[in-house]
Formats: structure tokens, sequence, C-alpha cells
């Protein structure tokens, strides 16, 4: 039987903004740039965004706390791959390093290990990662009964109307996706990359890894393949795009076409009065894995636009410049809104 | 292996992934009623709008096989999105007759401490920590994700609560990814809520290959699937080895039943795996692969697979 919660709208509230950061450089223009949180990973793959040259060692964790700290921004720290059966300790371990570094919150996605942070370091916040595939407020609220959740990060699966039912029936905070790569599947739900390359997010932390990566040129044109598996092939006047599975284009009963989405980022600009009307608490940006540049840019950007918002909804409107400066940084040079509008399912 | 272990070792017929007309799913469960599988999971895991069968026809679908000895159990959606999902995971759970197996968080919130549940291959265990809270919930069973290589399902085992069966996917198109949009309906032109239902179509899947033509994957709906047929087959000492005590098999169009014979005769120790290998050929809808038990990627053939249709100017790592 279905609980019928009641309906109670929540006031709505200046949204944080909270951005990427995969080098210190990139957590500094993040909090220089207006951001409220940062996220952040350790240098393995205890984080979904395991890449080489990324990410953070304890010493500049401690010196990126401390420079958000004395800005007023927070810090928080992505465990949200899936502990291994051999290895989980040593997720156990991260979760106890954080918890020493003095970090602000946690990002995780698995639910054994937010049942050892929640016992062992209580006074630590937990977030649920978007990698946790709570779809609905009866996930959310499973993970608040149990751990204790402050914040859960909504899968990019849900429209409008469907993200706003689960925040009017849970007491956890929601933070949605704004800005960045789109994910086509349903997150902490995708075994494409591993079918392909023996390498997920869940098992190893990234989608697609660029050691399984290997571009040639043929007499058809410039070819991508993942693990062997030819991903796309360009022409002189395609832009060739990384060969993320789910970006490429493939052949269904002859048709050569983007079976699962063309190259494009999400962008909820448009979206933002809906989104603070609706008691979103904090919007995401994608993109740990992207320079200083891109995160400088979609900070500024999102920061200006989040603070119009929270001043005069009303009288919101995005700015031809903002659009401009995210398209210079977006995948494909296309934006869209994704699931959030109910016609891209 | 040791009797015990031959004796211990079910069967069992996964749900059906794919959106057969009524009729041809009532004629699949009449027939299966006669297979020598010890479980059997019925209802729609896949899509909240395949609607050929109401939950109370797969009820009563259990109860004919509940008369012909199989045990069975209701799996509760992949993917939970709209308030009426909810209602029907809610349904499933508190469907009073059968165990159920819980495929996300929602589920294991309607079922934690209600009785015995089945932990889903959805609900992403990967260590003992995650089993051990499922088992504290109610988990009887835990199906392990289809990326578990067999060293890994051997130390969730190992370290995870005792007693507790452990489920692997021994035989079928593997179920790789769940999504919000449909891509049966994306590739007619169509929108996913003026879906047509289309995928009514496709008995076994969409097939979707590489530009240079190797099958790689099936369209299901919001399901991904592989192109390939993952078949434990040869390799059922190691799972036993490995802590499995229960074998998925999952519905395909044709030759069910012959796939649930030959895994019987080999369970029972009366197939070498070469002799299980030949006679699955013939029954399988694509080439085998089984590179995730193997700790590889899940597309590999750990016994020399040569893969469809790859040119030759290929550059293998």
């Amino acid at each position: 039987m279905a609980q019928a919660a009641p309906l109670s709208p929540k006031a709505p509230a200046r949204m944080k903004l909270v951005c990427p950061a995969g080098t210190p450089p990139a957590l500094r223009v993040a909090v220089d740039n207006g951001a409220d949180d940062v996220y952040l990973g350790f240098k393995d793959e205890t984080n979904a965004r395991n890449f080489a040259g990324l990410n953070f060692d304890d010493r500049s964790i401690r010196d990126g706390v401390d420079y958000a700290h004395r800005r007023g921004a927070q810090v928080l720290v992505a465990l949200n791959t899936f502990p291994q059966p051999s290895t989980w300790r040593k997720w156990r371990a991260a979760v106890d390093r954080a918890a020493d570094l003095g970090v602000d919150a946690i990002i995780v996605a698995d639910a054994g290990l937010l049942a050892y942070a929640s016992k062992t370091h209580p006074q630590l916040r937990l977030h649920l990662s978007v990698q946790g595939s709570a779809t609905s407020h009866e996930a959310i609220n499973f993970h608040h009964e149990h751990f204790g959740i402050r914040r859960a990060v909504l899968p990019r699966v849900l429209s409008v109307e469907q993200a706003e039912k689960a925040i009017q029936r849970t007491p956890v905070d929601i933070e949605v996706f704004g800005f960045g790569s789109l994910s086509i599947m349903v997150e902490g739900r995708c075994a494409l990359s591993s079918y392909a390359t023996g390498e997920s997010p869940n098992t190893h932390g990234g989608c697609s890894p660029a050691k399984a990566i290997r571009w040639q040129q043929s007499p058809r044109g410039l070819e991508s393949r993942l693990g062997g598996v030819l991903i796309d092939r360009f022409g002189e006047e395609d832009h060739p795009g990384y060969p993320t599975l789910c970006r490429g284009r493939f052949v269904v009963n002859g048709d050569t076409y983007y079976p699962f989405e063309e190259p494009t980022s999400l962008n909820t600009l448009e979206l933002l009065p809906r989104l603070q009307a609706m008691g979103v608490k904090a919007i995401k940006i994608e993109g740990r894995q992207r320079s200083p540049v891109y995160v400088e840019t979609v900070t500024r950007v999102w920061r200006e636009a989040l603070d119009d918002c929270a001043r005069e909804p009303q009288r919101f409107r995005v700015k031809p410049a903002w659009q401009e400066a995210l398209a210079g940084i977006s995948e494909g040079r296309q934006c869209t809104l994704g699931a959030y509008h109910r016609p891209w399912k | 292996m040791n009797a015990t272990a031959m004796e211990t070792t079910k069967l069992a017929l996964g749900p059906l992934l794919y959106y057969w007309p009524r009729e041809a799913v009532l004629a699949f469960y009449r027939e299966a009623a006669g297979w020598p599988v010890d479980s059997v999971y019925l209802g729609e895991t896949v899509c909240s709008r395949r609607r050929e069968l109401k939950l109370a026809d797969w009820v009563a679908i259990g109860e004919d096989l509940a008369r012909a000895g199989k045990e069975v159990i209701l799996s509760t959606a992949e993917l939970i999105e709209s308030d009426a999902d909810l209602r029907t995971m809610h349904a499933v759970a508190g469907n009073g007759a059968f165990r159920v197996e819980a495929n996300d968080m929602a589920a294991v919130r309607a079922l934690a401490g209600k009785g015995p549940f089945v932990a889903g291959p959805f609900l992403n265990v990967y260590n003992a920590g995650t089993l051990s809270l499922l088992a504290g919930l109610g988990a009887t069973r835990w199906v392990a994700p289809v990326e578990l290589s067999r060293d890994g399902i051997a130390a969730v085992v190992a370290e995870g609560p005792p007693g507790i069966e452990t489920e692997v996917f021994a035989y079928g198109r593997l179920p790789l990814a769940v999504s919000a949009r449909c891509f049966t309906a994306r590739y007619n032109n169509l929108t996913k809520d003026h879906c047509e239902f289309r995928c009514i179509e496709h008995p076994d899947g969409l097939a979707l290959d590489t530009q240079d033509g190797e099958h790689f994957l099936i369209l299901n709906g919001v399901q991904t699937q592989s192109a390939s047929v993952q078949s434990l087959a040869p390799v059922i000492d190691e799972a036993r080895a490995a802590g499995a005590n229960v074998l998925r098999l999952s519905p395909q169009s044709r030759h069910t039943g012959e796939v649930v014979a030959v895994f019987r005769d080999a369970v029972a120790g009366a197939l070498g795996a070469a002799e299980a290998v030949a006679r699955l050929a013939p029954l399988m809808p694509a080439a085998a692969c089984d590179g995730y038990w193997h700790g590889k990627p899940g597309i590999e053939l750990e016994r020399g697979r040569v893969r469809e249709h790859v040119p030759e100017t290929e550059v293998r790592p």
C-alpha cells in the first residue's frame, strides 16, 4: 500500500551552488567565483572521477578546506563508488580520513559504507550520492531513516514534476544537477563501460577509461574505439567527442544514428525559478575532470544566475551572455533539459 | 565437487525481461511448470508501461507454478520514477503470497523487517558490509550484480553473513543499464509517453551493432542488454566453489526449456564443460560471453572467443 504523505510546500530558499574541483587550482577558482560547496575526491578508486592527474591528497585537502572555510565555502568529499569485495576496508579508511581532515560532508553511494560512516562518525554530515540511485522519496527516506543522510542528489532521470513530489515528501535536502555532462542511464545502474572495458563507475570510479580508448585513421574516417569496440567514426565536418559509450553512433536495422543520446550537455538555467520554488536546496555542477577555466566560467555564470533568481524570481531571465559563456564549454556545444523535460524520455 | 553441493545448487528462472503478448507469457509459464527449475521469478521489472499482465495475473501464474512445486518470487521494478510505480512496488511487496525480490531501496524499505526477501541484482551489493546490512533487514538471498567476478563473489560470501543464499546470473543476455529514456521508442522516433508499446515487436529485444558490424548491445525499452549471451555452464564447479548456490537463467523467446535442461544436467554432474557448451550453442540467440566472471570485460569469452565481424585494421590492446 502506498503511503500517502501530506504535500507540505516548503518555503523557497536560496539554493546552494555546488561546484566540482578536480585539482587545487579548480577548488580555488570555484571558491573565488562564489561556490557555496566544492566537492572533490581522493586520488584513488573511492571516487567516480578516478582519472590520472586529478584529485587530492591529504595535504591539498587540508589546504583546500582552510581556503574554503576562510571564504565561507564548504568542502564535500565524494566517496561515491561501491567498495569492492576484497578491498572494501579501503573505503572505510577513506571515510575515516575524510572525517580526520575536517571536511564538511562526505558524498556516499554504498549502503554499507553509509552504515559504517553513520555509526563510526556520527558527527560527520552524510550526503547520498547520485550513484546511490535513489529515484523516489521512499528510497531517499530509507537512507535517512537508517543512516541519517542530510542531503540527497537526485538521479538525472526524474521530470520536474517527479522531482517536486520527491521534495515534498522527504525531510532530506535535495540537490539536483544543473549543468554538465548528461548521464543517459540511471546513475549507479550502468555497466556498459565494464562490459566493453572491464571498468565502470561502480567498480573503478570511471566510465569509458582513457586507457581503453584507441583513435585511428581509417579510409572511412577517424575512428574511436573503446575496448576494441567501434564507438564512432568521424568525417571532416564532425567534431570528434570523447568516446563515451552512450554517446556513440551505432547501427539498428540499417539506421546509423545516436541510439542513446547526441553529445550534449545538461543545462537547467531556464528552470531555476521553478527549482527554487519547489524547494530544491542545492544545484550541482558536473565536471571534476574539467579544467579550472571550465570551473571558473561555470561557477561565475551560475553564481550570478542563482543570485538573480533568489533576488527576483518572477523577473528572472536567462541572459544571452550566460548561455554564450556556457556554450563555449559544453560538450558537443548543444544543451538540453534532459529528463526534467518529459518529452526527452 | 561433493554430493551435498550438487544437491543444494538450485536453478532459478529469472524474471521475463522482454515484452511479450499476454498469450505468449501464459504459454511460456505453463511450459515452465514442467521444467526442472527450483525458483521462478515473476513480474514486470523493466517498464511500468508494459501492461499485458497485471499483478493479479502474475500472482495467478505464481499459484500454478507453486502447485507444480516451484518456489515463486515476485520481483519489483528495476527503476521507480512515478507515484504509480511506487504503488505497484507496494502492491508487489505486500502481495501476501510469495517472497519478493527487491530491486531498489524503496522496495527494501517496504520489505525491511517484515520477513524474508531477496536482495535483487540491481541493489548494488558489491561488498560484505552492504550484504550484512541487507541480511539484517531480512534478506535471505542476494543476487550478485552482473559485474561481480568469481573472485569478487567468493570474497563477499567469505566475509558476508552466514546462511544467506547467493545467486548468480548464469545464463542470458546481461541487463547492463537502465534509463529514464526508452531507446526502443527513440529508435521509432516516438517519445516514451507515446511509445505505441513497440517493444512487443521484439521478443528478444532490438539488436544494436557497431558501424563495423559487431553485434554489441540489445535495446529492450528503457533497458540495455549485452548482445552476447553470458553462460556460466562451463564453470559451474567454479560457481559452487565461489559460494553460489542458485544459478539464474534468463528467459528468451525460444529454447528456454532446453537451456534449463542443459543446466540441470550440468548441475547434476552429468555433463562436462565442453559438452554443456556444445549442447547450448544451438539454443543461444547469439555468441557466448563470460568475461565478467573472469574479472575481465563482460563481452569477452575466456576460452577463445572469436569476436564477430571485427575488421582486420583493428588494433587490439
